[in-house]
């Protein structure tokens, strides 16, 4: 670990204000601090916005919620507005991590972790994302946990959240602070493809503070379902999730959302695949549709070939899951 | 006075038998378990002497090729560093267990990616690993070999006996199967670390460490100094699994720097360095091949198997340890050979062979049971041998088909999914299987010293001493046990001493001897101290019965605390492996039971229940020899569904080199592990009828899981671990 300056921010603006100078901000530290110490992050100052007062979930005027970037990843999937009108965020955020991980990490932190690619972590290895121009080992390395959409040349890294693949489907905004004032930015627009820029995960500019995740209207008699597979029944990374909310009307699927974690730089959502089960009954040919829809430009690269075949059916399962008429959850 | 014994004949008088105590046996806690909870044991790192500084290793980042330079200028300029420290004395990788001398020593020349090659010492533990992660280095890189498949080999152990070739083209059913298992790290719980500090020419190192007798001298052969002047001391180790059996890199490091600095050093190593540097086992390609007439009785068994370890190093995995008398089959052919590779050194990790030999055996077992149309238990059954069938001699003590039996009846048998891929619960399919568990049983020379004195308040107290370790094994409790069980004391009344160089020497904890052969020369040296009392009572030592500190013979009673008023009494017992290591075959026994439930969609693989049933003698303390069960078990897990370590085979650096990506079961992986562990007594292992429970537990039950998972999908997985990938293809639904 470098040695760094460390200050604690008064407010939102004055982190804003350090960012801007070249701070990286520190919330709960679970990722940033693993990343110091190996080197794989060696910033020169920490700006602490841990006091700042953005511990509180509230509603807002819309109908929504307004979370806190600070509120923990324990307590958000507490919530009771959370659990019972987001429940596929509830959901999402256990089955990530440990229980001592969420209660440190933070909203905000959590759309801030980096990959986990074994190449990433180990400073010796080329990774265009850790060091950019030196190659990406994985391509041909060991890419069992690698991307299969929206992948480059340049990187194959997936994004590990669970939590930002359900505020996906939820359609989430985020709220940030940044050096000209404050902006909120859709998920939609938040993340985005490694293309030639591996070394950004976001589009976060200098300077930006989360300040919060914001919420809309929940979707109303909805199913929520959040599946994650992996290779243990606790404390891995998706090798794929699905979150999905559903709107039935009958047997007709009336509105659905669908988010993807494990396959791709960011959490996946293809507007196609929505569209394309929209007003339909949930038919096998319907299913293998919507499937072959998700998947048509999926590519592999040896080690993950079978992700392909898992995406494709745990994606039929969360739909039978989510779309089938009776008690809602 | 002291008492040895060679253990040339069986032990048929079972003095343990005839104590009143009641100790021996019994679930009783460990001594050293609040220190441990409470944080107050003190483990390798925490001695926290004055002026300590901190040493860390770094690495050869390729796997093969020499150092040209090492950039220590730049590195020794940084804010607290003191010096960066190579020297030729560094050790290239651990030593084997027993080895007793150095291995292989020199860090210029580098044999594999994660060779420590420098050390930065700094006062304090961040700038050292600072100064590790900055520096550079130069080198001239040769091609690494990592493949074991293309490697050239070596011939290990070949035996051949009857004709294998002649009777599969025979046999009713036949099985000719090749399994793989990758490489494995014990990971154990705390890193590696070694604390040294000299004064003038007597060097002390605290470390992490199993056996203490044979790391002086490992540790003196490295450094070349007389063994006389190094005290070690490793009285807590947080696991060892074989991974702390012979001196490493990190203590010769500590030892040097801490000279050449003249302040103590403490060296820890990273978990990503415990990976790469620590022992591994080597993968395996196992080829399994099964004769069997139409009776089901075995005619041919063949296991050949190729493993891997670095060049110049003697440790092959015994793969085919126990397939050498499990089971009966007039022609034989068993066969290792050794690839040399360029990765991290191969060597014991917890049940060194039938870690990965057994589970294979017994999937191929599973595999011809099910051509036969046999329960497996009674395909087993058939195929006991009356004498070894290679070597002609008897078996000691030998609980296999009862544990099969046991097990069954426990776990309802009887009532499991006879067809593959047919029992299904929503998206789960269930499946049922078994495996039979075996592990080779030996002692080792060991010594250990008791003496009885009276306590500040009076009472009678006995205290053992040895430099024998408690690896989380259960050592303090069990040697108190014994000793308290002889002496007529109760566990208050004992006090156990472990882990230093300087008391008797025992074998040390690796092979699942400790318990046996230290317990064993507890038991002598209590012996003696009895015919000391009887002598001193002017009684029979076989007439004292000595209970709640009484000492009782026909009318004559005393306290211990009247008989020691003149002072102390103090004995050594030495045990010695004899004939009967020879005269004998002997192991402990198992078989284990399980259901699982394999997810249709996925492939995720989820255990419902597992049950263990275990033969290994004596059982000393009910508690920790069900925990050490339940450990092997839980490896069992491991195996069976997600441990590799993978090698990228580029560079040969270990990819998921953390406990992040190298994937041990959580505890939702973990059902509810039955153990149930069966009266025995064996007479021909020890004075004391025990043998080893450390790695039985684990030595089979990685092939119980990949059966039952057949017997859930109708997919037979050779490759393990079983994870989703695998299974996808040959599930029904999509």
């Amino acid at each position: 670990m470098k040695p760094f300056d460390y200050d604690r921010a008064k407010d939102a603006t004055s982190a804003s204000a350090a960012a801007a100078k070249g701070a990286t901000i520190i919330a709960g530290g679970t990722n940033l601090l693993d990343l110091m110490k190996l080197e794989v992050m060696a910033p020169d100052r920490l700006i602490d916005i841990t006091r700042l007062p953005l511990k509180e979930i509230t509603r807002t005027s819309d109908g929504g919620v307004r979370i806190g970037a600070l509120v923990s990843n324990s307590d958000l999937a507490a919530d009771p507005t959370i659990r019972t009108n987001y429940a596929v965020l509830s959901r999402a955020l256990l089955a990530g991590a440990s229980g001592q991980l969420r209660n440190k990490a933070t909203t905000g932190g959590n759309l801030c972790q980096r990959t986990r690619c074994y190449y990433f972590y180990d400073t010796d290895m080329p990774c265009n994302k850790r060091a950019p121009g030196s190659g990406c080992h994985a391509l041909e390395g060991f890419n069992r946990i690698h991307a299969i959409l929206g992948t480059s040349e340049a990187c194959i890294a997936t994004h590990p959240s669970d939590m930002a693949v359900a505020l996906r489907a939820l359609d989430a905004k985020i709220e940030i602070e940044g050096s000209g004032g404050s902006r909120t930015i859709g998920m939609e627009g938040f993340y985005r493809l490694p293309g030639d820029r591996p070394e950004l995960d976001n589009t976060l500019q200098s300077g930006d503070v989360i300040t919060a995740v914001m919420l809309p209207a929940p979707v109303t008699d909805a199913r929520h379902v959040y599946r994650k597979v992996r290779d243990r029944a606790s404390y891995a990374f998706a090798l794929v999730s699905v979150a999905a909310v559903a709107q039935m009307d009958g047997d007709k699927i009336k509105e659905i959302a669908l988010a993807f974690g494990g396959l791709a730089h960011m959490p996946w959502r293809d507007g196609a695949v929505e569209d394309l089960l929209r007003g339909e009954r949930l038919t096998p040919a319907v299913l293998d549709a919507a499937a072959d829809k998700l998947l048509a430009d999926a590519k592999s690269f040896g080690g993950n070939d079978f992700k392909i075949p898992l995406a494709r059916r745990t994606l039929k399962a969360v739909l039978r899951e989510a779309c089938t008429t009776g008690e809602r959850t | 006075m002291n008492k040895v014994f060679t253990m040339d004949a069986p032990a048929t008088s079972r003095r343990l038998d005839d104590m009143r105590q009641g100790l021996v046996g019994k679930p009783l806690d460990r001594p050293d378990g609040p220190f441990k909870v409470t944080g107050t044991a003190t483990y390798a790192h925490e001695w926290n002497l004055d002026g300590m500084a901190y040493g860390v290793l770094v690495r050869a980042p390729f796997a093969r090729g020499t150092i040209t330079h090492i950039g220590r200028e730049d590195i020794e300029a940084m804010a607290g560093v003191l010096r960066v420290i190579t020297d030729a004395r560094f050790l290239r990788n651990p030593a084997q267990g027993t080895a007793d001398e150095a291995p292989i020593q020199g860090p210029t020349e580098v044999f594999y990616l994660g060779q420590p090659v420098a050390l930065v010492v700094a006062e304090t533990f961040e700038a050292a690993r600072h100064g590790a992660q900055q520096l550079t280095m130069k080198w001239d890189c040769k091609t690494a070999v990592i493949d074991p498949e293309t490697a050239e080999t070596e011939e290990g152990e070949n035996l051949e006996q009857g004709d294998l070739d002649a009777a599969m083209k025979a046999a009713h059913a036949t099985v000719d199967a090749t399994y793989h298992t990758p490489c494995h790290t014990s990971a154990a719980m705390e890193p590696h670390c070694s604390t040294a500090v000299w004064e003038g020419d007597e060097l002390t190192l605290y470390g992490s460490y199993q056996m203490l007798n044979y790391n002086i001298n490992e540790l003196a052969d490295s450094l070349g100094i007389d063994a006389a002047n190094i005290h070690m001391r490793a009285p807590y180790v947080g696991g060892g699994f074989g991974s702390k059996l012979g001196i490493a890199p990190e203590a010769v490091a500590a030892a040097i720097a801490a000279k050449e600095l003249d302040r103590p050093v403490v060296v820890a190593l990273s978990r990503p360095q415990v990976f790469e540097t620590t022992m591994r086992r080597s993968e395996t390609t196992q080829r399994l091949r099964l004769a069997a007439d139409a009776n089901g009785k075995l005619t041919g068994l063949g296991h050949e198997a190729l493993v891997s370890n670095l060049e110049g190093e003697t440790f092959s995995e015994p793969v085919t340890q126990s397939t050498h008398f499990l089971y009966a089959a007039e022609n034989r052919k068993m066969a290792i050979n050794i690839a040399r590779l360029n990765k991290t050194c191969a060597g014991s990790v917890r049940a060194p062979g039938e870690a990965v030999g057994m589970p294979t055996l017994e999937n191929a077992m599973d595999e011809l049971a099910e051509k036969l149309g046999l329960d497996p238990i009674d395909l087993r059954k058939r195929n006991l041998p009356e004498r070894h069938p290679e070597e002609d001699i008897p078996y000691s003590s030998r609980k296999y088909a009862e544990a099969m039996d046991t097990g069954a009846a426990h776990f309802g048998w009887d009532k499991r999914n006879r067809t593959p891929g047919g029992l299904r619960e929503g998206e789960w399919l269930i499946g049922h299987g078994m495996a039979g568990a075996s592990r080779v049983n030996s002692i080792g020379e060991a010594s250990a010293r008791v003496t009885l004195s009276r306590a500040e308040d009076g009472s009678a107290l006995a205290t053992v001493e040895t430099d024998m370790t408690d690896i989380g094994t259960g050592t303090y409790a069990v040697l108190s046990q014994v000793a308290g069980e002889m002496l007529g004391l109760p566990m208050a009344q004992v006090i156990t001493k472990l882990g230093d160089s300087r008391l008797p020497k025992g074998a040390g904890s690796g092979g699942s001897w400790g318990a046996s052969s230290s317990g064993s020369a507890v038991f002598l040296a209590c012996e003696a101290i009895r015919s000391q009392i009887s002598e001193k009572l002017g009684l029979r030592e076989e007439e004292l019965e000595m209970k709640d500190s009484e000492v009782t013979s026909g009318n004559t009673r005393r306290t211990l605390a009247e008989v020691l008023e003149d002072g102390p009494i103090s004995a050594e017992g030495t045990i010695k492996p004899g004939d009967t290591a020879d005269d004998v075959n002997q192991a402990s026994y198992g078989a284990y039971f399980c259901e699982v439930a394999v997810n249709a969609v996925t492939g995720e693989t989820r255990l419902r229940r597992m049950t263990g049933v275990f033969g290994a003698g004596r059982i000393l303390n009910e508690k920790t020899a069900t925990s050490q069960c339940y450990g092997g078990m839980v490896w069992g897990i491991g195996m069976a569904l997600t441990e590799e370590m993978v090698h990228d085979p580029r560079d040969g650096h270990i990819v998921n080199h953390d406990l992040a990506e190298y994937h041990l079961p959580v505890n939702l992986d973990m059902p509810q592990l039955d153990v149930i562990l069966l009266d025995e007594r064996d007479d021909w292992a020890c004075p004391i009828q025990t043998k080893g429970i450390g790695e039985l537990g684990f030595c089979g039950a990685a092939g119980a899981i990949v059966n039952a998972i057949y017997n859930a999908t109708g997919v037979r997985i050779r490759d393990y671990p079983v994870t989703l990938d695998k299974l996808l293809d040959g599930l029904p639904e999509d």
